[in-house]
């Protein structure tokens, strides 16, 4: 049965804030905390992220999907956050949920706490996030008749922050998105979209589900733990 | 007549030898399949499109966004580089528009 409940994420500033998480909570063995994709890729793969963690529900295993802080339903600003505090948050989400397991979704690998062993969907580094989120930005502005280069948007960016294609982002982390490589990780298992039927999600214009996927991702964590 | 020299191309193609850049054909049901998936469209829809089939400005789901997906599954799939000063409104506004930047981009790499 699903539910939302409260945590308590620390904020950059020191400080913290109550977060919501959606879980699916009977205090079983297996705890698999869920970091979902960021920006305009959590909208296009909530769906899918939250009926993987239906199924896998169904195989007995507790999942756990907290907002982090600046994102979903949270009231702290996105433009207070940072790549450091998102993954002080994912650590603190893992400690008070008491995880088990971990499951990364997209850009969401960049905020793995380094404990947890588990799986990767499709992983990639924020700077190619990024890259997509200017070049939209860049074909705003021309579709505007404003010039726009990119090389000049990211480096002020890096100074000052932006607001890049809707999503407003400090200096930090954007230099962070930018700097910083996919983690490499000997805990986690890629689940690489070339093992499921069909293109990414993330590629829709419009946010979208496709059973078959959630299938294929669920079965690969299920057989994965319940075979330990 | 025409039959015949339709089946003269299509043999003539497909003798290309390899390590040249994709053919037209090639590049044209890559670019389909890429427009399906970004679209969530069924193939027999996307195989519709001719070279004057409006895209960005003309489909409502396609915004920049979706636009910028677009062009990043293109380098992935056609192993092109694309430079932002290479986008322009005219190469998104049609099919055909896109599929000769694609093809332009495919030789040039």
């Amino acid at each position: 049965m699903r539910s939302f409940v409260q945590w308590t994420a620390p904020l950059p500033n020191g400080g913290t804030s109550e977060e919501t998480a959606l879980v699916f909570d009977k205090s079983r063995d297996y705890r698999l905390l869920v970091l979902p994709a960021l920006f305009d890729e959590a909208n296009k793969l909530r769906h899918l992220t939250v009926e993987v963690m239906y199924r896998l529900d169904l195989s007995g295993i507790d999942c756990i999907l907290p907002d982090l802080p600046g994102c979903n339903d949270s009231l702290a600003p996105l433009s207070a956050q940072t790549l450091a505090g998102w993954r002080a948050a994912a650590a603190s989400a893992a400690e008070q949920f008491r995880a088990t397991h971990l499951l990364t979704v997209r850009t969401g690998a960049m905020c793995a706490p380094d404990t947890l062993p588990g799986w990767r969907y499709a992983p990639q580094a924020g700077a190619r996030q990024l890259r997509s989120m200017i070049r939209a930005q860049g074909i705003s502005a021309k579709e505007a008749g404003d010039s726009f280069s990119a090389e000049e948007f990211g480096n002020a960016a890096r100074e000052n922050g932006a607001n890049l294609a809707g999503w407003s982002i400090n200096a930090e982390m954007f230099a962070a998105l930018s700097d910083t490589p996919l983690p490499d990780s000997e805990l986690l298992i890629e689940i690489g979209q070339e093992n499921l039927s069909g293109a990414g999600l993330w590629l829709r214009a419009e946010p979208d589900h496709d059973p078959e996927q959630a299938d294929a991702i669920a079965a690969a964590i299920a057989v994965g733990l319940l075979q330990e | 007549m025409n039959s015949e020299h339709a089946t003269e191309n299509t043999a003539a193609e497909s003798e290309q030898p390899k390590g040249l850049a994709p053919s037209r054909h090639e590049i044209d049901t890559q670019l389909r399949s890429i427009l399906c998936d970004v679209l969530g469209l069924d193939a027999d829809d996307v195989e519709a499109f001719d070279n004057d089939t409006g895209l960005f400005g003309h489909l409502p789901e396609l915004d920049s966004m979706a636009v910028a997906g677009l062009l990043t599954e293109m380098e992935d799939r056609l192993s092109i580089l694309i430079e932002d000063d290479d986008v322009d409104g005219e190469m998104l506004e049609t099919y055909g528009g896109l599929l000769a930047f694609a093809e332009a981009k495919s030789i040039e790499s």
